[in-house]
């Protein structure tokens, strides 16, 4: 399929899944769950453009999330401009924390690339600490409307918001995927060494995929504040979001943009059911245990599982 | 060649340290047009570090390169590569995840179509892949993936992908290591080709009698210094060469 047919199917895929929860499902806690699921296919699909593409391990994935959250705090203070502005805005703000960290950071590989992405995290989470205007440690309360622009409830209303980010952040994984610049990051992945004396740019590259990454992680940050209504540093900056950004490609598949999909879904959901049916103290131990099972059973997660089992009925 | 002849590559007083360690000191080379060079010396003698210095893997300390009198002392690997640089790697480095195409694509993309005036589209780009893998014997492997691939039909690719490059001076950094006797033939045939075809060869190789086979002029270093550079028969001959390989 043409990269400009993908995102005119998947924007129906999106616009169709939209229509048919505001028809049948009239549960707000639905909404409330699934944006939670949602703004992991993004942080997930983000993840993997510098995780899966190029073979960067990012583990300061809340830096992006957390960046982007609090550009919607100072906008939210500072004037009050529709949610889908301050998205746009946390995409900014964090594609530029991105190329920084990418041209601090990518000459660093490997385990040492993937520390240094832990530090500034923890660097970034410090300034937000000493920052009295968004709050500070202490945090920070965001009252949102009581009525949304549109669907009536705010939470339906960012259920809609965080299903058009997903839609922007698979369809431009997948356009990355399938162009000149995805296989310049399949090469990188492979053989960076390998891929220089074939003539590709590494480090320019290696900069698109953390902005762009970066970018998109801020994007799902962005509405939290109107989600949580209260932000503070030690739960923005949670080392769980990097750690299921992490996991869910590993579990899904880290070559396809698809993988990054499947893996948020089902880790997503799984998460979000044993919240409510048994403790939210058991996610990180459920995202262990299901990392250590596809590490043993399919290192390649569940789409190269499903590709290596084709590829072995076609007889190659 | 004319003896008029410009070099394609001149290195000047080229040296490399790694902490105390001399890796490289002192190196004077040149490469001229057309030109089969070998490049031998015992294991450690700086061989693999001058031609990732040469060809911007590392940087040097201290000395000038130039290429087709271009200076390039401070231009990164895949600019070099633009420039018609190319080299294989001593452990071959295929794009392990990606077909033997997809593995050619990536030079025809990066290196061929970023020169100027250049701009072959997608078919074409696929119709030279396939053309050099089957230059080289490997066209029924196009879509296989590199872990199907024997030790010369590993060789064979990472030569390949090289040329997909379309340099004009190519390094052949031990194409042959590990391979048996026939297998060494098909390999020589190759660059012979290649050379045949315009492309400029340094071929760095353990095995004499590939070496001498294939140069017109032996280059030998020695704990990073050169010692012999003149014709082949010569060039062994010399008694520091001797003393190197044979020992006191």
């Amino acid at each position: 399929m043409s990269t400009g047919k993908f995102w005119g199917v998947s924007f129906a895929v999106a616009a169709a899944l939209l229509a048919l929860t505001r028809w049948q499902i009239h549960n707000e806690y639905f909404y409330f769950a699934g944006y939670v699921v949602l703004q992991y296919v993004v942080l997930a699909t983000a993840w993997n453009i510098l995780g899966g593409y190029t073979g960067y391990t990012n583990f300061g994935v809340g830096a992006f999330f957390a960046g982007g959250a609090y550009t919607s705090v100072v906008l939210h203070k500072l004037t009050a401009v529709p949610v889908p502005v301050m998205i746009v805005a946390a995409g900014l703000v964090a594609g530029v924390i991105g190329f920084g960290m990418g041209y601090l950071t990518l000459r660093l590989k490997g385990v040492f690339f993937a520390i240094a992405t832990l530090a500034m995290a923890i660097v970034a989470q410090t300034l937000i600490v000493n920052w009295d205007y968004v709050g500070g440690s202490r945090g920070i309360y965001i009252i949102r409307p009581q009525q949304a622009p549109v669907f009536g409830g705010y939470i339906e209303y960012l259920f809609s918001l965080m299903l058009a980010v997903s839609w922007v952040a698979v369809a431009i994984a997948r356009t990355v995927e399938r162009s000149r610049l995805g296989l310049g990051l399949a090469a990188i992945r492979d053989d960076e060494q390998a891929a220089e004396a074939a003539g590709v740019p590494t480090l320019r590259l290696k900069l698109v995929a953390t902005t762009l990454s970066g970018a998109l992680m801020g994007m799902a940050g962005a509405p939290l504040p109107y989600y949580v209504t209260y932000l503070d540093p030690a739960s923005s900056f949670n080392l769980s979001y990097a750690v299921n950004s992490v996991a869910m490609p590993l579990i899904g598949g880290m070559t396809s943009w698809i993988g990054p999909i499947v893996g948020a879904v089902l880790l997503g959901t799984i998460q979000q059911v044993a919240t409510v049916t048994i403790s939210s103290a058991l996610n990180l131990l459920i995202v262990g245990l299901l990392l250590i099972g596809f590490v043993i059973v399919a290192p390649n997660g569940i789409v190269g599982l499903v590709a290596a089992r084709r590829r072995a009925r076609e007889g190659r | 060649m004319p003896p008029t002849a410009k070099p394609l590559l001149a290195a000047s007083r080229l040296a490399k340290h790694f902490g105390g360690f001399v890796a490289l000191e002192n190196i004077d080379l040149t490469v001229m047009p057309g030109e089969r060079l070998g490049l031998i010396g015992p294991n450690g003698s700086g061989k693999s570090t001058l031609v990732n210095c040469l060809c911007g893997t590392l940087h040097h300390d201290s000395g000038t390169i130039a290429f087709d009198g271009r200076r390039l002392d401070r231009v990164p690997a895949y600019r070099r590569t633009r420039l018609g640089l190319a080299r294989s790697f001593q452990l071959p480095k295929p794009f392990r995840t990606m077909s033997l195409v997809d593995n050619l694509r990536i030079p025809l993309l990066y290196a061929v179509n970023a020169r100027p005036g250049v701009h072959l589209a997608a078919a074409a780009i696929e119709e030279r892949a396939l053309a050099l893998l089957a230059e080289v014997g490997l066209a029924d492997r196009a879509r296989r993936l590199p872990r199907d691939l024997t030790q010369v039909e590993m060789r064979k690719l990472e030569l390949a992908r090289a040329v997909a490059s379309a340099p004009r001076l190519l390094f052949a950094d031990e194409a042959m290591a590990g391979l048996s006797p026939s297998e060494v033939e098909e390999i020589l045939g190759v660059l012979f080709r290649l050379n045949e075809g315009g492309i400029t060869i340094v071929l760095i190789e353990h095995i004499m009698r590939a070496v001498m086979s294939f140069s017109t002029r032996l280059v030998v270093l020695v704990a990073g210094h050169k010692i012999a550079d003149g014709a082949p028969d010569e060039a062994i001959r010399n008694p520091e060469v001797e003393r190197a390989y044979l020992g006191e």
